[in-house]
């Protein structure tokens, strides 16, 4: 039914997709695999219109079509179910799922209609308890999962692309996403599914096609008689150049940070772990496996039951405390988290440590500004101008702008949250070396990536988590690339 | 913002510090206020230029100017204070009453500041630490303290009584010519510059209005400073409260009606952005004399209110569409 030949999408810098084929037929459950950065979301973007691919060709019932807006999408039968899912809280559900095309006459909106046609499609989904008149944000993660659903059927989809639509479900929600997804396509709609559970692939899936640095590297294998090993070969071994510092004969010192039962309900469950001075531990897992959520939880952050020590010392909810006594979070989120894009690199890295500066609230911007140039000269941050503002640099650059935040006022322990996150190659390499300069000063690093092999090459110690919680912990010299993916994928914990 | 590079490397571009009267867009303010001088001397060779209207102009301009660099504090603090002109009113009145009054001149001048601080730090409170939205926030504090101010009064206007006339000095007194009470207010203002651009409270308010989670996640305690931005803003209207119980010679719960208005409009001219993280005090000072000259220009020429306030607000679209504009060039 759907055809894709030869895709590839350029962006400044990246070959997001550098020659993808898929082929989807009408019916089946495809599923789409690959690591994080292999591709798979602007491969839905293409399909949702949101990219325009540079080459390549797609056809739809034989016919060649270019999506070039989300509305061409809609026209054409593709329908998206983005992970974050994009309805209106505010709306009630018949609204949500008419959205942008309502049933009205000369722009009155005809409810009692809406409201009628929200009920056929949502009995069509099996979920008649879900009132058309509800406000979409009293509904559960997976009743939104439903209305999200609703709106594509409403459209007359003959595609649907979800991407990773069990993430945010509980056990028994996923279920009947199956079941929802076997009646739909027993109507002949085509579903292509994303997710990083084998399990879940086994189960609902047909055939599946593996993507790997922007290209298909395996399609339409079948979904529940290829062996998991086979899978995982073709995920692995991506071209992407890591290059790590080699490993000098640092020493790990005093511990730094314990967790002991760290819990929060729903997120993640009893996880312990330390951290020594001069150590990097790595935690590996999925986006939802909890680990952002775990190094917010040890910087006081978010809620949590269980106990983190610091030196010894009990932390207290609450970021001023944790800051003040050492630590420090490099967040996921560069821009939304940890920069202030107007303001100047000297007054993002000295944002943390002010008080440092100041005699009496006083600031004595000489010394502040010798310290943000030791620093960038230190980071190498480029170019070498700390009074540029920050929103002018790199992303690499920005980053090394925000870990120079954290080289000031004696940091006990880095929390570092996906740090190499859209930057580009070479600028990887140089924090890598940050990174391990970091350790070898004797602070404590708690690294959290997508990326399985840069936890590997710069972690001493490496925690696998899943479903929030941890399956693995041992050596890093231990592991490798292909066995954490298993874990990571089939919850053994090998 | 074009950065000044005529201006080499040692004016440190960038830094909040510099944003000072130099400033590409304070140019265009300068050029405005320039502009509204030249309509005064063509259409009132006479009387604009004379010494007794530029004291009017600034002594008009003194009492919502210390309201204003309040305002820039909040406002780049990602917040917005509706409450000032009716808190300014609470504590002319609560200053002048007969029980405040036996207490003295410098009392009365306490009292206005406690009070006004005070009225500040429930409005901070109720929105750092009740979570209140600032608009639902100071919109309350706006009624309730206008309506504190009438219940005080009983609705009349309390006269300053001849014991405690060091309070209306500060009026009557000239120093070079010019009001004690404007230099009040230039004491205010560079002072509060001062706070902005050379402390961690300035530094922090930046970071607050501009990236509140980038700030709670570098260990700055968001909430507490909101709370004291509010809290600041609150003391700028006890000041204020002062210079115009000197200017009027009383208290008033009609004080300040509308000066919320004025004071916001004046720093958004100014280029504060309303979302928070940019600003300056001195962009806020020249949007509220722009606004000053115009009302004086209007009073000058005999020209009714009506029109007065469809030129001011003429102004303050075409201000920030201009900024737009300005803002469009910088982006990345």
């Amino acid at each position: 039914m759907l055809v894709m030949k030869g895709i590839v999408k350029q962006f400044p810098g990246v070959r997001a997709l550098d020659g993808v084929d898929l082929d989807v037929r009408a019916g089946e459950v495809h599923c789409l695999l690959g690591q994080n950065g292999a591709g798979k979301s602007t491969l839905i973007k293409v399909l949702a219109g949101v990219h325009q691919p540079d080459e390549g060709t797609i056809s739809f019932n034989g016919a060649e079509v270019r999506p070039g807006s989300p509305n061409d999408a809609i026209k054409l039968g593709f329908a998206t179910i983005y992970q974050e899912l994009d309805l209106v809280d505010g709306l009630s559900v018949a609204e949500n799922i008419f959205l942008g095309h309502e049933h009205a006459r000369l722009g009155f909106v005809n409810r009692a209609a809406g409201r009628r046609a929200a009920r056929e499609v949502l009995e069509r989904l099996g979920h008649p308890e879900i009132r058309p008149s509800v406000e979409v944000g009293r509904l559960s993660p997976a009743a939104k999962q439903v209305v999200s659903m609703a709106r594509a059927l409403s459209h007359d989809a003959r595609l649907i692309i979800m991407d990773e639509p069990s993430a945010a479900l509980a056990h028994d929600e996923v279920a009947n996403l199956f079941r929802i997804i076997r009646e739909l396509t027993a109507q002949g709609v085509a579903v292509v599914y994303i997710s990083h559970r084998l399990e879940e692939i086994r189960e609902i899936g047909d055939r599946v096609t593996v993507l790997k640095d922007g290209r298909t590297v395996a399609v339409g294998l079948p979904a529940r008689d290829t062996p998991t090993t086979q899978i995982v070969s073709l995920m692995t071994g991506r071209n992407v150049e890591y290059v790590f510092p080699p490993r000098t004969g640092r020493k790990a010192g005093e511990e730094v940070l314990r967790v002991e039962g760290l819990s929060a309900p729903g997120v993640f469950a009893d996880v312990s772990f330390t951290v020594r001075a001069g150590e990097i531990v790595g935690l590996a897992g999925l986006v939802g496996s909890g680990r952002s959520e775990i190094l917010e939880a040890v910087y006081g952050a978010r809620p949590f039951s269980g106990r983190v020590l610091l030196e010894g010392r009990p932390v207290r909810r609450g970021v001023v405390g944790t800051v003040r006594r050492g630590m420090g979070l490099a967040p996921e989120e560069r821009k939304a988290q940890a920069l202030l894009l107007d303001q100047s690199v000297t007054s993002n890295i000295t944002l943390g440590t002010l008080p440092e500066f100041a005699r009496f609230g006083w600031i004595d911007r000489k010394r502040e500004r010798s310290e943000a140039k030791r620093l960038s000269e230190l980071l190498d941050i480029r170019p070498p101008d700390p009074e540029r503002p920050i929103r002018t640099l790199s992303g690499g650059n920005q980053q090394k702008a925000v870990l120079a935040r954290w080289l000031l006022g004696g940091r006990k322990l880095l929390l570092l949250d996906e740090p190499t996150r859209g930057v580009d190659v070479g600028a990887r390499a140089e924090l890598y070396a940050v990174i391990h300069d970091l350790a070898e000063r004797g602070i404590g690093v708690l690294l959290v990536s997508s990326e399985v092999p840069e936890v590997l090459g710069l972690a001493d110690r490496v925690l696998v988590l899943r479903e929030g919680s941890v399956i693995h912990e041992g050596e890093a010299a231990e592991l490798d690339e292909h066995r954490v993916l298993d874990m990571i994928m089939n919850g053994r914990a090998a | 913002m074009g950065e000044p590079t005529t201006k080499g490397k040692t004016a440190a571009p960038a830094l909040p510090s510099i944003r000072g009267v130099g400033e590409m867009r304070h140019l265009g303010l300068l050029g405005a206020l320039a502009l509204l001088v030249v309509v005064g001397l063509v259409t009132r060779p006479e009387n604009f230029a004379t010494a007794s209207n530029m004291v009017s102009i600034l002594s008009l301009a003194a009492t919502i100017g210390v309201i204003t660099v309040g305002a820039t504090f909040v406002i780049i603090g990602g917040g917005i204070d509706l409450s000032v002109g009716a808190v300014m009113a609470l504590a002319s009145v609560w200053a002048t009453t007969l029980a405040t009054q036996s207490y003295g001149p410098v009392v009365m001048a306490i009292c206005a500041i406690l009070v006004g601080t005070g009225a500040g730090l429930v409005n901070g409170w109720l929105i750092a630490y009740g979570r209140l939205v600032p608009f639902i926030a100071t919109l309350a504090m706006l009624v309730a303290a206008r309506g504190l101010a009438q219940r005080m009064s009983d609705r009349k206007t309390q006269l300053i009584q001849a014991e405690n006339s060091a309070i209306v000095e500060l009026s009557t007194t000239r120093w070079l010519g010019i009001p004690l009470l404007v230099y009040i207010f230039a004491l205010v203002v560079v002072l509060g510059w001062i706070l902005l651009n050379r402390t961690t409270f300035g530094r922090r308010t930046y970071a607050v209005g501009g990236n509140p989670e980038a700030a709670r996640l570098a260990g700055i305690d968001v909430r507490r400073h909101t709370m004291l931005l509010y809290a600041l803003s609150g003391l700028c209207c006890g000041v204020a409260a002062i210079l115009i119980m000197a200017r009027t010679t009383t208290g008033s719960s009609t004080h300040g009606d509308l000066y919320e208005l004025d004071a916001i409009a004046a720093v958004i001219i100014g280029g504060t952005l309303l979302t928070g993280g940019r600003g300056t005090i001195m962009g806020s000072i020249l949007g509220l004399l722009i606004f000053t000259l115009i009302t004086n220009l209007f009073i000058l020429n005999g020209l009714n209110t009506s029109d007065q306030l469809i030129a001011k607000g003429l102004i303050i679209v075409v201000a920030v569409l201009l900024q737009r504009r300005n803002l469009k060039e910088r982006a990345p």
